[in-house]
């Protein structure tokens, strides 16, 4: 078993944390976003080899979170909350 | 030099010695130029090979695989082959790969060891047999074969199934697919490369793309490790690395990779002779011709490129297949392994031409590649070859994701991937 550190919660196992998609994957906003723009937003994914930025959340807490990892060897080398200023996007 | 395999050929090389076989592919230097070049060696291109050459006249074609052939998803998954699927678009994709496999022996002079032992889809609810029924009906309706199965019927085809009232997943009935079952899955790699090297298809291992070409906003070559290859017509056939491809090329794709496990027992006499799958617990098991139990559930919860898998999963799935089977339990697990799968939204493939013109798609077959490789190959040969969509490839094209023309198959048939 894995262990993921939440940063509200410390260290827990990983079947407590849920994948949430590409970290700075932003919702278009107005009313004439295109359908390509739309389609890419939704659907398209870096789905990256190596070092992967991505969302999760602490299902036992409910928070989502910034994971950085790598996708080959589950190293993860940090963890960041949304909301500590590092995550412009 | 013997090429054919038959009885006859096998007794004069018994007399012989064995010394007289010819290898089944040969190893070519790559040429600077080919017609088409495929990526992949794997079932889906080495189909696509076989299928360019012998349909569309079109023999100057090179594979090329940065391993060995079939080394990746073909040689990592559980042989099952099938075809019970909700949405026409779907049946007929996956009613045309399960056809080819049911000649394909023959055609190829290459025994692929398909064994139509049946597969049976349980359910453990009234609820799901309500779900079943409607299955059963759409796949009537778009002309593949299916059955509504009652308890009596599943104890018929799985005696040893745990039918005792405190069982934790009773059983209602199922959906039962008589033609589907299994195949031998490095016969069927095999089978193509040596069909596809007669016809005059390059065959090029040990051979990795680490960039393509691009000019006048085609694509026009890839560069590799053993030097530079130029086509006008590009196919890709990468399963669980087509995000990687597609990084190079310079667009992104809507798949996301996961690692699917699958394990086997220690070779046992007959027990099981049929498929069973059971979405309730998330594992299907077959015997093989072997007598391992082959057990297979769901993916890895983790997005990864690492072949291996973890442990939460596989004990999810050990504890399911106890339930289900409990005399399993005194069997040892020999092996375990996994292959990198591509996984869609919708879970249906895409097959059709790239945002970069020139390169064409065959991925996003998530957990079910295997069964498809027949109709993955003929599609995508038929893209090379013409540079258009056939009528069974067309709605499969990565256009849906912007059109929102999904064919949402784990909405519609309840399969995972």
């Amino acid at each position: 078993m894995q262990i993921f550190i939440c940063p509200f919660c410390g260290p827990r196992e990983e079947s407590e944390f849920h994948y949430g998609g590409d970290a700075g994957n932003a919702r278009p906003e107005g009313a004439d976003v295109p359908a390509e723009r739309w389609g890419d937003y939704l659907y398209m994914r870096n789905n990256p080899k190596g070092a992967a930025r991505e969302v999760w959340v602490h299902m036992a807490c409910g928070e989502f979170f910034v994971m950085e990892r790598d996708s080959v060897g589950h190293t993860v080398t940090a963890t960041h909350a949304l909301t500590d200023g590092k995550h412009p996007e | 030099m013997t090429r054919r395999y038959s009885a006859f050929s096998l007794f004069k090389e018994g007399l012989a010695g064995q010394t007289g076989w010819e290898p089944a592919w040969r190893s070519p230097a790559p040429r600077k130029t080919y017609d088409a070049i495929i990526i992949g060696g794997g079932g889906h291109g080495l189909a696509t090979a076989y299928y360019l050459a012998r349909t569309h006249g079109i023999a100057n074609v090179a594979v090329l695989e940065k391993g060995w052939i079939g080394g990746g998803n073909t040689g990592r998954n559980t042989t099952v082959v099938r075809s019970n699927y909700y949405y026409p678009e779907s049946v007929a994709l996956y009613g045309l790969a399960h056809r080819l496999y049911e000649g394909l022996a023959k055609e190829l002079n290459y025994n692929i060891m398909l064994s139509q032992r049946g597969m049976i889809s349980l359910c453990h609810s009234m609820i799901e047999m309500e779900i079943a029924a409607r299955t059963v009906n759409a796949m009537q309706i778009n002309g593949t074969d299916a059955e509504l199965y009652s308890v009596e019927d599943v104890r018929r085809v799985a005696p040893i199934f745990n039918f005792s009232p405190a069982a934790r997943f009773p059983v209602f009935g199922g959906v039962w697919q008589g033609r589907a079952g299994t195949a031998r899955h490095d016969a069927v790699a095999w089978g193509y490369a040596r069909a596809a090297n007669s016809l005059g298809v390059d065959i090029i291992q040990n051979c990795e793309v680490t960039d393509f070409i691009v000019a006048g906003g085609r694509c026009r070559g890839v560069e590799t490790t053993r030097g530079e290859m130029r086509a006008e017509r590009i196919g890709m056939a990468v399963a669980g690395h087509s995000s990687v491809l597609a990084a190079k090329a310079g667009f992104r794709l809507p798949i996301n990779s996961y690692a699917l496990q699958a394990c086997v027992s220690e070779p046992v006499k007959p027990i099981l002779d049929t498929v069973v799958l059971s979405p309730g617990t998330g594992v299907y098991v077959s015997q093989s011709d072997k007598g391992e139990i082959v057990i297979g559930g769901a993916l890895d919860r983790i997005p990864s490129y690492g072949q291996r898998g973890n442990l939460p999963t596989l004990e999810g799935v050990i504890a399911g297949l106890l339930e289900m089977f409990p005399a399993f339990g005194q069997l040892k697990l020999m092996r375990q392994w996994a292959g990198i799968v591509d996984v869609v939204p919708d879970s249906s493939p895409i097959i059709g031409e790239s945002p970069l013109p020139g390169l064409f798609l065959n991925c996003g077959w998530g957990t079910g590649g295997f069964k498809a490789i027949p109709a993955g190959g003929t599609l995508l040969a038929h893209l090379l070859a013409t540079g258009r969509h056939n009528d069974i490839s067309r709605p499969f094209d990565l256009d849906r994701f912007v059109t929102g023309k999904l064919i949402d198959e784990a909405a519609g048939s309840g399969i995972a991937h």
